[in-house]
């Protein structure tokens, strides 16, 4: 009881105390909000970056920002926005969320918890201090440059002077260590804290998820920690890991950057595939179909996704033989997402569809997520390949899959599970706003990068020549853009709005069935005043149908 | 009036037990357990990668020595047992047998490690292998290194773990030792392919 009491006095408390409260904070529901808000903050850096990205490429021959700029803004915004955007709000999401859903009061190792989410956080500092550098202030000289995946050898110490290597290498590594604590902690929770009678098999489908997510971090990251190790030892102790000149190989670096790489698009993905699967059964007023599939599902992705990772790497000229496995596994992986897609539509299918926010999110999600998986089905394909990869095309693929598909299910969870954790509700109108600027804007900027790959546009390229047929569609890609951050405006001026002066939310305003809704909203530090006995899938469809409960059924 | 009766009273069915056979802790320890090997299978395919591929020499044939390397398994591979006793005693509740036992496996630890320098040692100087000097060089020093890294964080928590429980500051069901002992085994099970893949293989 004496930690729910400090709970409520601090919201009356000066703002020192309240700051220090939340400083010092192990509870998984604040560390996971403060993930969100990190998440939020690199958002904009990020974004605008990628303006200025945009605002260079709007014609030809721009002499906006200087090829060497343009080099760096490229590398950090791509760091940025998987590092310190997706990662931190997908943790944040599953922080808060996991613990509410199985029914218990906190993660298994709370102050572990809390060392996770500072080491993200100073993970993102490290990488930006760059900009404070050396010589940094004067065009901003010492960001690295790079791209986000640091190949070799402009990694190696004779291409990459200065410290600017040195800030991605720390920066991501550290955010890459918080990473591993939170997946222990996640996989201890889930395998060890759930309510009492709730089998694995009753779990709530994003705790499912979140399980196979947390498992590919903990076999996926400490990978690039090594090969990030091994960059540090080539730079500074003489190694020779992967400098050709004396015998070492800029491929391993590849190898093991994308033996993480790819398990990590999955990483990022899982948790909206997750939040998807907690949507549309509620809005749609059906069971998920499937279940069992579902599960079954992740897990295969769980595992072919190790072993795919050289499909990132067609064009550097494997042998045959490899480049065909790679490329069929690729295509393996299409069944356990296809399976995926239908279960989602088969749950929709015959529904009584109640088009609130969070449901355009998802179905925003659903049509977007296909485009871009279709488009990887392309890549996969080796000859395809060779002909667009390092073209626009594939920024188009990974946008409509990161941007489109994860960043869009995760923002859709945030309207879905903000009425929980501040008890206010976010406007309706103003999110029918935030929706269809982004998803126009969104479409308007990647979907023409389609296009202007296959004409032969090469990615990060700094500037083009006129007369290529490119203008109009690097056009288009830039209103997009500035439509898509004006969307993403009102999503900060929603959320602002709700928090001050939006409607009260309830325990269970979306009429859900999960236990994170049995709660008060916002919950108590405690979760629970009572731990409830879990005997269905839908424990709280249980509670409020006692007349016919799922438990007869299951 | 508990749960179960209220339960009981509106007819619903009992619970199944939703019991996980480890605990929340030994889940933890396993977990990162699995990223440790994660890491350190990293270093060792990049070291098998690069094995035979330069010959400029000194080559694992031409510097290491089975025999060092024998000894100094033993070493480590022997704490591993003592730290089997070690953990028996406390579960026979004999201090005395704990400490013994803890005691002998930091001994070995530390004879590892003084081992492991040794070598170095040798290597350096006599062989004159550097971490820059040559592929083998540059994947055996790290390799190794980041195994002796291990090692010496598990001789630190070994004597935190040693010193608190000779104060009594653990009850007897508290399983930190327990997954000490747990993270030693691992960092000996990586010695022993490090032992394969290094030494017999290079040798
Ligand atoms: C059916 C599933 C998918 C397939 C078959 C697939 C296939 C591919 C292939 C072959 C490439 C390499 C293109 C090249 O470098 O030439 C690629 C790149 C990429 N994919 Fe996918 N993909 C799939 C799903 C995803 C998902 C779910 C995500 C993220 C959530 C994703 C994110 C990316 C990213 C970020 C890149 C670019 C990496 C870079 O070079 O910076 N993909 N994909
Ligand atoms: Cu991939």
């Amino acid at each position: 009881m004496a930690i729910a009491e400090s709970g409520q006095s601090s919201a009356s408390s000066p703002l020192v105390t309240q700051l220090h409260g939340w400083v010092t904070t192990v509870d998984h529901k604040r560390i996971g909000i403060m993930y969100i808000l990190m998440s939020f903050f690199f958002m904009v850096v990020g974004g605008i970056e990628a303006l200025l990205i945009r605002m260079q490429l709007w014609v030809p021959d721009n002499t906006l920002i200087g090829p060497d700029t343009f080099n760096q803004l490229f590398t950090m915004h791509g760091t940025t926005m998987i590092f310190f955007v997706v990662m931190p709000m997908l943790t944040g999401i599953a922080n808060y969320l996991v613990p509410l859903m199985i029914g218990c009061r906190d993660v298994a190792f709370p102050r572990l918890n809390a060392l996770g989410f500072w080491l993200s956080l100073f993970g993102g500092c490290i990488l930006y201090t760059c900009y404070f550098t050396g010589d940094a202030l004067y065009g901003l000289g010492s960001a690295p440059d790079v791209g986000w995946f640091a190949y070799a050898p402009l990694t190696s110490p004779a291409y990459a002077r200065g410290g600017a290597v040195d800030y991605w290498i720390l920066g991501t590594s550290v955010s890459g260590v918080g990473a591993l604590t939170f997946a222990v902690n996640l996989v201890a929770t889930i395998l060890t804290m759930r309510a009492p009678g709730m089998k694995l098999n009753q779990v709530p489908l994003f705790v499912w998820m979140m399980l196979i997510d947390a498992w590919l971090i903990l076999v996926a990251f400490p990978p690039l920690t090594a090969a990030q190790i091994m960059l540090i030892l080539d730079r500074y102790a003489g190694a020779h890991f992967f400098d050709p000149q004396s015998g070492g190989s800029a491929l391993l670096w590849q190898h093991l950057f994308w033996f993480f790489g790819h398990p990590e698009v999955y990483i990022m993905v899982l948790p909206a595939f997750g939040i998807i699967s907690e949507i549309i059964p509620v809005f749609s007023r059906k069971v998920i179909f499937g279940y069992a599939s579902m599960a079954a599902a992740t897990a295969a992705i769980g595992l072919i996704s190790l072993g795919v990772w050289a499909h990132h790497m067609f064009t550097v000229g494997l042998d045959d033989r490899l480049d065909a496995y790679f490329s069929a596994a690729s295509f393996l992986i299409a069944i356990p997402t296809g399976i995926k897609v239908f279960n989602w539509t088969a749950t929709l299918y015959g529904g009584r569809l109640q088009m609130r926010t969070p449901m355009l999110f998802a179905l925003g999600f659903l049509s977007m997520f296909l485009i871009g998986g279709l488009t990887g089905i392309m890549l996969a394909t080796v000859p395809v390949d060779w002909q667009v990869s390092d073209s626009y095309f594939l920024v188009a693929h990974f946008h409509y899959v990161l941007f489109g598909g994860s960043l869009f299910a995760l923002m859709g969870g945030c309207y879905y599970w903000f009425p929980k954790a501040t008890g206010k509700m976010l406007s309706e109108k103003l999110g029918l706003w935030h929706f269809w600027l982004l998803f126009i804007g969104f479409n308007l900027l990647f979907g023409p990068m389609h296009i202007s790959g296959i004409l032969g546009m090469p990615r990060r390229v700094y500037t083009y020549q006129a007369g290529q047929g490119w203008e109009f569609w690097n056009q288009v890609s830039t209103v997009g853009a500035f439509i898509m951050g004006f969307g993403i405006l009102f999503f900060f001026i929603n959320i602002a709005v709700s928090l001050r002066s939006g409607k009260k939310a309830g325990d269970d305003p979306w009429d859900a069935w999960t236990l994170e809704w049995a709660t008060s909203s916002p919950p108590p530090s405690y979760n629970f005043e009572q731990i409830l006995a879990v005997r269905s899938r839908r424990p709280l469809w249980d509670l409020k149908h006692p007349e016919d409960p799922d438990w007869k059924y299951e | 009036m508990s749960k179960s009766t209220a339960d009981e009273a509106l007819e619903l069915p009992p619970v199944e037990s939703s019991e996980f056979p480890l605990t929340t802790a030994q889940v933890g320890m396993a977990a990162f357990l699995c990223s440790e090997a994660a890491f350190f299978s990293t270093l060792v395919v990049s070291y098998l990668i690069y094995l035979g591929q330069d010959q400029s020499g000194p080559t694992p044939a031409e510097s290491l020595s089975l025999t060092r390397a024998v000894i100094n398994s033993a070493f480590l591979l022997g704490s591993s047992g003592t730290i089997m006793l070690a953990m028996n005693s406390r579960k026979a509740n004999s201090l005395g047998g704990f400490s013994v036992w803890m005691f002998v496996t930091i001994a070995l630890g530390v004879m590892f490690l003084v081992g492991t320098a040794y070598e170095w040692e040798e290597l350096i100087y006599k062989d004159g292998l550097t971490i820059s000097r040559n592929l083998f060089g540059t994947t055996f020093f790290t390799l190794i290194g980041f195994h002796a890294f291990h090692v010496t964080i598990g001789l630190v928590l070994l004597t935190i773990i040693t010193c608190l429980e000779r104060a009594g500051r653990f009850s007897a069901k508290s399983e930190a030792p327990e997954l000490v002992s747990w993270y030693w085994h691992f960092v000996d099970a990586v010695w022993i392919v490090i032992f394969g893949v290094v030494y017999w293989m290079g040798t």
